[in-house]
């Protein structure tokens, strides 16, 4: 039986891409692994190899074909004693063998790569346009520019590299590689292998490094490939870099930033997605900050680069290709500690941070049709926190729902809903929501993976009911 | 001598720098027939289960990181080959060929890659987490280094119990450089466990070579400040991936302690799904595919000695496709897990 040779997707997210080349003729053998095509997305080039042995009986999509859809057949595969009259026969629809391809990058939205991705930024399709209530912090009338996380990031960093000579980066991939996820890309190029420096796997050494560069009055910044990662490390973020300067009486610190992707990615499983906001949060001696738009994302990252304090930056790896905003201006910095009000409203006060805020958004335009008026607050910083800001917001409303991905004990959520019921208890009209990721691991399985993260779902449910709605 | 980190060929004698001459790692174990025709075919199930992965990557029915093992498979093989009962196995994520050769199902692998209730974890745990208490194996581990210290851990089961099974705990290249390989190395060597470090160096962690993350890249020679011996084998040559396993399981089954097998091998295939490989030449791979394919070599071997014919080892090939072949339509039609696995499995 004829075996249909299918145009094979780079990621569960791709969808079409280009045929660009034939490296194999009708009547040509090919054995598995033999690559027999070059296929094309808008940034990468893949090779596509054979997985079943015969001889290319007809190629059914001609070289330099856009818009392929995945899972077309491009090609037929003659198996043995089969003649090329046996085409005309439709093959099987079993039969049909998408092509293995080799070295694959590309297009996954919530697809992850702990890994070197060559065109993360092409893999991530285009996101809407998110729309962000005006920030005091940036002077009204200023240019905007549309911006993805990821590029606001990495001109943060260039930007407070080209300002102090003190600055540097390292981690794993950061340098020849462009970055893991491509944050650090051309940062190699413009500042040099001093600088941007590529580290082996040692995460609990380079950390400890970083530190103790930091305490002799360097400013570096340490890339984890991911957060997950940082647990590896956390003693010298913990015991060296939060205490230096409680311990020396003042006389020394760690000026410096632990950045990287935090929180689930898609389908990575247990070890590999975890949100570390809380874990972080605890801790006296650090500051966490949480970004979800670009420019809160760029003018954090500048702050925190000067801040004279260790800083925990916690990125997440599927609002790297999303777009923003962001103020078009020589030297861009923001307030760490300052929530913002991402959208003003009366009935009830929604909080959250980082990639929760996905949640909230989308939770907030579905309540507004049920006619409930949502104050939503982008806390950005986890600590210090702006209490205040939320304190005033709930003295306003009276209800409170948090919505966070990390485990449910101990959450952000929970200090918040203390501090809440502490400071404004007179003002509730209902106890305080928190909704978190669920109370296990994180599986792998798609059915339990999305019931194990928080939804919009629940949100909206939480919402109501503190409305009594 | 095995293939240096230059890139030039592997060639098969006396091992680099043997750190005791009572140990001939590098030599050859003498096959016979029934050798060659089963190593054949178990690399050759390894291979062709990866290609599947690939390609049910590629349609979407494996999400996630998947990292595959081709080029490899001689390492492993050989290194089972060696093995006996209770023997202990334990890995980072690129584990489907380990899992394989300790003779866990192709089905309940598949059926894990893609997230059903008949994968080995259920469907919890995906292509980086799979385990099997029957077979010894023991996983399976996402964070680069963390299985080396579990593997000693193991070792110290065996002695505790005074049992003589021998824990094999394989790591990469990068791995290597974890802090908490050398604070596992000193205990091991301290206490005389019975571990056999199997170093994978495939000359790559991710982008980065060998050379770019490690000051000393004589892998074999990792454990010397600790008195522990190491050896470089050609771990694309599955006789003497075989000749160095059976040394090295006499050394610790003596109560010799731990030892270092480093085994220079390749990996064909980009370190994950999404890794387009632009830091090493298409000509570096071809190379190694063409002139050290660890399968193609038994194949010449079969072939040449007149143990087998094309026609045979075609039938062989037949039947490592129908078992693949019929773990991926399981994988594919087993059904989700059920949503109460969710709470399940968290504590006893
Ligand atoms: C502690 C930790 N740091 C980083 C990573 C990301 N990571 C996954 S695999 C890998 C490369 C490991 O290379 P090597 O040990 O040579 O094994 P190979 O992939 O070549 O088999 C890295 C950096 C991780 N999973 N865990
Ligand atoms: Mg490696």
């Amino acid at each position: 039986m004829p075996i249909n040779i299918l145009m094979p997707a780079l990621s569960p997210t791709m969808e079409e891409g280009t045929l660009s080349k034939w490296l194999k003729n009708e009547g040509d053998k090919v054995t598995s692994g033999d690559v027999i095509a070059e296929i094309e997305t808008d940034k990468a080039t893949m090779e596509v190899e054979a997985v079943d042995e015969g001889v290319i009986g007809k190629l059914l999509i001609a070289a330099g074909t856009e818009n392929v859809k995945v899972n077309t057949p491009i090609a037929i595969l003659l198996q043995d004693g089969e003649s090329a009259d046996a085409v005309a026969a439709a093959p099987k629809a079993d039969a049909d063998t998408p092509a293995a391809t080799s070295d694959a990058s590309g297009g996954k939205a919530r697809e992850s790569a702990d890994e070197p991705t060559a065109a993360a930024d092409s893999k991530v399709p285009a996101q809407p346009k998110v729309d962000v209530a005006a920030d005091p912090d940036i002077p009204a009338g200023t240019e905007m520019v549309s911006t993805t996380v990821r590029e606001a990031l990495r001109d943060a960093m260039a930007e407070e590299m080209r300002r102090d000579p003190d600055v540097f980066v390292m981690g794993e991939e950061v340098a020849e590689y462009q970055g893991a996820y491509k944050v650090t890309q051309g940062l190699l190029q413009e500042f040099g292998a001093n600088r941007v420096i590529d580290t082996p796997i040692t995460e609990h050494g380079f950390a400890g490094v970083g530190v103790g560069a930091a305490m002799a009055g360097l400013k570096p910044i340490v890339e984890f490939m991911t957060f997950n990662f940082a647990m590896q490390a956390i003693d010298q973020i913990i015991n060296s870099a939060a205490k230096t300067l409680y311990m020396s009486g003042g006389q020394m610190g760690a000026p410096m930033v632990f950045r990287g992707p935090n929180g689930a990615a898609a389908r990575v499983a247990a070890q590999h997605s975890q949100d570390y906001a809380a874990w972080y949060s605890h801790i006296p001696g650090l500051k966490v900050v949480v970004p979800y738009t670009a420019a809160d994302a760029k003018g954090l990252l500048k702050a925190a680069i000067r801040d004279p304090n260790p800083v925990i930056f916690l990125e997440n790896e599927i609002l790297y290709g999303q777009s923003f905003d962001v103020p078009k201006l020589d030297d861009f910095v923001l307030p760490i500690g300052k929530a913002r009000i991402h959208r003003k409203g009366k009935d009830v006060t929604l909080v959250s941070w980082g990639i929760g805020m996905t949640y909230a958004v989308k939770a907030v335009a579905e309540l507004e049709k049920a006619g409930i008026d949502v104050e939503l607050i982008d806390l950005r910083t986890i600590r210090p926190m702006d209490l205040p800001t939320v304190i005033e917001s709930v003295k306003k409303t009276g209800r409170l729902v948090t919505i966070e991905e990390g485990f449910p004990q101990s959450s952000v959520g929970d200090f918040i809903a203390n501090s809440v019921q502490r400071e404004a208890f007179d003002y509730l009209d209902a106890p305080v929501l928190t909704i978190a990721g669920k109370d296990v691991p994180m599986p792998y399985a798609a059915n339990l993976e999305k019931l194990a993260l928080p939804n919009v779902g629940e949100v909206v449910q939480a919402v109501k009911a503190v409305c009594y709605k | 001598m095995a293939p240096k980190q230059s890139a030039s060929a592997p060639v098969r004698k006396a091992a680099a720098k043997p750190a005791k001459k009572d140990f001939n790692g590098g030599t050859i174990a003498e096959f016979n027939k029934n050798d060659e025709l089963s190593a054949y075919r178990e690399m050759l199930l390894i291979r062709r289960f990866e290609e599947k992965a690939g390609q049910l990557y590629g349609m979407g029915f494996i999400g996630g990181f998947c990292h595959l093992y081709i080029g490899q498979e001689a390492v492993v093989i050989g290194m089972q080959m060696a093995m006996k009962e209770g023997d202990q196995v334990i890995t980072g994520y690129r584990d489907h060929g380990h899992m394989l050769a300790t003779g866990m199902t192709a089905r309940g692998v598949m059926a894990e890659l893609t997230g059903r209730r008949g994968g080995y974890s259920k469907g919890k745990g995906g292509s980086m987490h799979m385990f099997s208490k029957e077979k010894h194996f023991y996983g399976g581990h996402g964070i680069v280094g963390a299985q080396v210290s579990l593997g000693t851990g193991l070792g110290f089961a065996n002695k505790y119990r005074g049992n003589d099974n021998v824990s094999i705990a394989y790591f990469g290249d990068g791995a290597a450089n974890q802090g908490q390989v050398y604070e596992s190395f000193n205990m091991a060597n301290l206490w005389k466990l019975p571990v056999i470090y199997v170093i994978e160096n495939n000359r790559y962690a991710m982008g980065t070579s060998v050379a770019r993350a490690s000051a000393q890249t004589d892998f074999s020679q990792r454990g010397a400040s600790f008195g522990i011996p190491g050896y470089q084998v050609d771990g694309m040559d599955v006789r003497a991936v075989k000749a160095a396993a059976d040394e090295a399981m006499e050394h610790c089954r003596s109560g010799k302690g731990p030892i270092i097998l480093e085994m220079l091998t390749y990996r064909y295939r980009g370190h994950s799904m999404s890794d387009p490989a632009k830091y090493r030449s298409k000509d570096e791979v071809q190379k190694m595919r063409s002139e050290h394919d660890p399968i193609e070599q038994v194949r010449a071997r079969l072939l040449e000695k007149g143990w087998a014919t094309e026609d045979e080892l075609k039938a062989i090939d037949k039947d490592v496709r129908d078992i693949v072949a019929d773990s991926a339509d399981f994988a594919q039609s087993d059904p989700e897990p059920d949503v109460s696995e969710l709470y399940t499995d968290i504590l006893l």
